[in-house]
């Protein structure tokens, strides 16, 4: 029987008491990969920060659940314990603090790391300097994927993985996606839809307004979305009902 | 966050002689002016309370790591060594030596400071308790840092001290001062005067860290000129409880592309005031500098964190950036920068932002699996990092050590 990693219950999320998410319903079971489009603002990155436990990311009513525990009203870091990792979109930097003390807290192994920095291309220099501090975007992507692979979550979200990156490092950064995705289950913001290249994802799901209002096959909605632009989706019979609410 | 220069200096004026004026207060006569003699021995020979506190403010008692050490304890010199493969290259004594053994060292006392500044530049005029002379012979590259150690081992003593340090042309060196208590010494008072002399073409770090205790006073008087294309360096670093502290060194930037760095790390916990700061005036063509500030504050303490940079010639720059961390809600962080420019084309620049640790800094980390305290403790280590200064491994080292130390207490 497969199990449900990710089972997210009528969850709805206020930001300074604004309501951001509706009644989302997501379910991911054990080996799923799932993406999540939407246009900007729809809510995309508060449900991932809702199902880490970002306290301003407030829960007003719903469940979610993290192999079978109940983490609602869990700390970030005892979800994270549980096994969800995430790489940010727009991490902040931290003046001092070494990417290479956060990555070596993540793993005791040196020989590990070195096995992943070279994955990644990155140069052993780069674990010296301040986390986030001036970095690319190609940059940013590579560290938060290094920062994941370290912490050896087996269900990873990805926060736009595809944006700010230009070509060649899109190509490094997707296939160790790819390769990390052989063995996790996880769930991938995208707005473009480049890193579908990459990775074999399941299902796909489309949030608008804060409410996820269709959900298929990756490959068909994408090019729909590609083709037509979220406008097609605005015109669904179920975003206009969700409207009339 | 970028702060624009205020318009009316009269604001940041009062409220500078508002806390000067209640902490200048201290009664000088109400310390002892009579401590034990000390004779002079190697360091290790010392008592080990005294190695370990020395220890703590970057004075190693292996005096073979070290070109050269000077060691005083209350108003007696107990070393002052150059080891044998420095002997042509550095001079260290007391300053009291040095005015007598040389004619000329009258041109480099007082000259950069005045005596009638205050209560304390006059105290260490009219009772003055040694100090240390340093000097770095012309093109001599020292690859060993030499230290200073101006230690208070009786209770309630006053100890002023008057140092000189002089970098000869094309010299280049590495000072560690350390000034520090017995841990019997709870109550004290400490006036330090240092002029700095950097020649041109000569390179000077100078590294200062101070350990007190918690009933003890501490007023630090220094003064830099540097020439043409001089480098002048100093690091500051206290991160144990004092009573108060208050220091504002100058620093005139007077050469053809002279160079000044003001980098200072403060921690204060309990009831700690300091009132510290760096001036810096650009003189020539080509001058420039910084001063960089971390300040952390917790518990009941207070600091004021300022900077002053001064703008005399065109075609000189400086900046200034000062960084404050509360970590409690009873401790207060005044940050003070000034500028001040009187010639077209100086270009004068600062930032200045206090607050407390960014919530979105720690829940980054607790995303990688941090508890919201080791989330917290390393922002505040990663804030007082001293990697950026270039100091000798080793020093670098066991002030990380310390960093360490105080992120555990602080969290």
């Amino acid at each position: 029987m497969t199990e449900n990693v990710l089972d997210v219950r009528d969850v709805s999320v206020n930001i300074q008491g604004k309501k951001v998410l509706e009644n989302i319903n997501l379910t991911i079971q054990q080996g799923e990969v799932h993406v999540l489009f939407g246009p900007n603002g729809s809510g995309k990155s508060s449900l991932l920060m809702a199902i880490l436990g970002f306290p301003s990311y407030k829960v007003t009513s719903g469940e979610i659940f993290f192999k079978g525990v109940n983490v609602t009203r869990l700390p970030i870091n005892e979800r994270v314990n549980l096994g969800m990792s995430v790489a940010f979109q727009n991490p902040p930097a931290i003046r001092g603090v070494k990417l290479g003390s956060i990555v070596n807290h993540l793993v005791s192994d040196s020989n590990k790391l070195a096995e992943i920095t070279e994955k990644l291309r990155f140069p052993p220099e780069f674990l010296q300097r301040d986390v986030n501090l001036g970095f690319s975007g190609g940059e940013v992507k590579k560290s938060e994927i290094l920062q994941i692979t370290a912490q050896g979550g087996d269900f990873v979200m990805l926060d736009e993985p595809d944006s700010g990156v230009d070509v060649e490092n899109l190509q490094v950064v997707g296939k160790v996606i790819d390769e990390l995705f052989k063995e996790r289950s996880g769930l991938i913001i995208t707005h473009y839809g480049y890193i579908l290249r990459y990775v074999n994802a399941d299902e796909a799901h489309v949030l608008i307004n804060g409410t996820i209002v269709c959900s298929g096959k990756p490959v068909r909605i994408l090019g729909q979305i590609l083709n037509e632009g979220y406008s097609w989706c605005m015109k669904c019979p179920k975003v206009i009902k969700a409207h009339q609410k | 966050m970028v702060h624009e220069m205020p318009k009316s200096h009269k604001g940041s004026s009062k409220m500078k002689s508002k806390p000067d004026k209640s902490r200048s207060d201290l009664d000088v006569n109400s310390y002892t002016r009579k401590p034990k003699r000390w004779g002079s021995r190697s360091i290790a020979h010392l008592p080990e309370e005294f190695l370990k506190r020395a220890s703590e403010v970057g004075i190693v008692s292996e005096e073979n790591s070290r070109s050269a050490t000077y060691f005083q304890v209350d108003h007696s010199v107990t070393a002052e060594i150059v080891q044998n493969l420095f002997q042509d290259k550095i001079e260290v004594m007391s300053t009291k030596k040095a005015l007598k053994k040389y004619r000329w060292f009258k041109d480099y006392w007082w000259k950069l400071i005045n005596a009638d500044t205050d209560k304390f530049t006059a105290l260490a005029e009219t009772r003055w308790d040694q100090g240390y002379f340093i000097r770095i012979l012309e093109d001599q590259k020292v690859d060993f840092p030499l230290q200073a150690c101006l230690f208070v081992s009786t209770d309630n003593l006053n100890q002023n001290v008057h140092n000189v340090v002089i970098s000869e042309p094309g010299s280049e060196a590495q000072i560690i001062t350390g000034c520090t208590v017995h841990p019997s010494v709870h109550r004290g008072l400490h006036v330090g005067v240092s002029e700095f002399y950097i020649k041109e073409d000569a390179n000077l770090t100078f590294t200062m860290i101070h350990g007190w205790s918690q009933e003890f006073d501490s007023r630090p008087r220094s003064a830099a000129v540097i020439g043409d294309n001089g480098v002048f360096v100093s690091n500051y670093m206290c991160f144990k409880p004092v009573k108060s502290l208050q220091m504002y060194p100058v620093a005139y930037c007077r050469g053809v592309n002279s160079r000044v760095s003001f980098n200072n790390i403060l921690y204060a916990s309990e009831a700690s005031y300091i009132d510290a700061g760096a001036k810096i005036v650009l003189q020539n063509e080509g001058s420039g500098g910084e001063i960089i500030t971390r300040a952390i504050a917790t518990d009941k303490a207070k600091v004021y964190a300022r900077g002053f940079l001064q703008g005399e010639h065109g075609g000189s720059k400086a900046h200034l950036e000062c960084r404050g961390l509360l970590l409690s809600d009873e401790a207060e962080i005044y940050a003070v920068p000034e500028l001040l420019a009187t010639s077209q084309g100086a270009e004068l620049s600062h930032e200045a932002a206090v607050g407390k640790i960014a919530e979105e800094q720690i829940q980054y980390l607790m995303s990688r699996g941090f508890s919201e305290d080791e989330a917290s403790s390393l922002i505040v280590r990663g804030f007082m990092d001293v990697s950026i200064f270039g100091l000798p491994k080793d020093l670098e080292n066991s002030i990380k050590q310390m960093v360490d130390i105080t992120a555990q207490r602080a969290l």
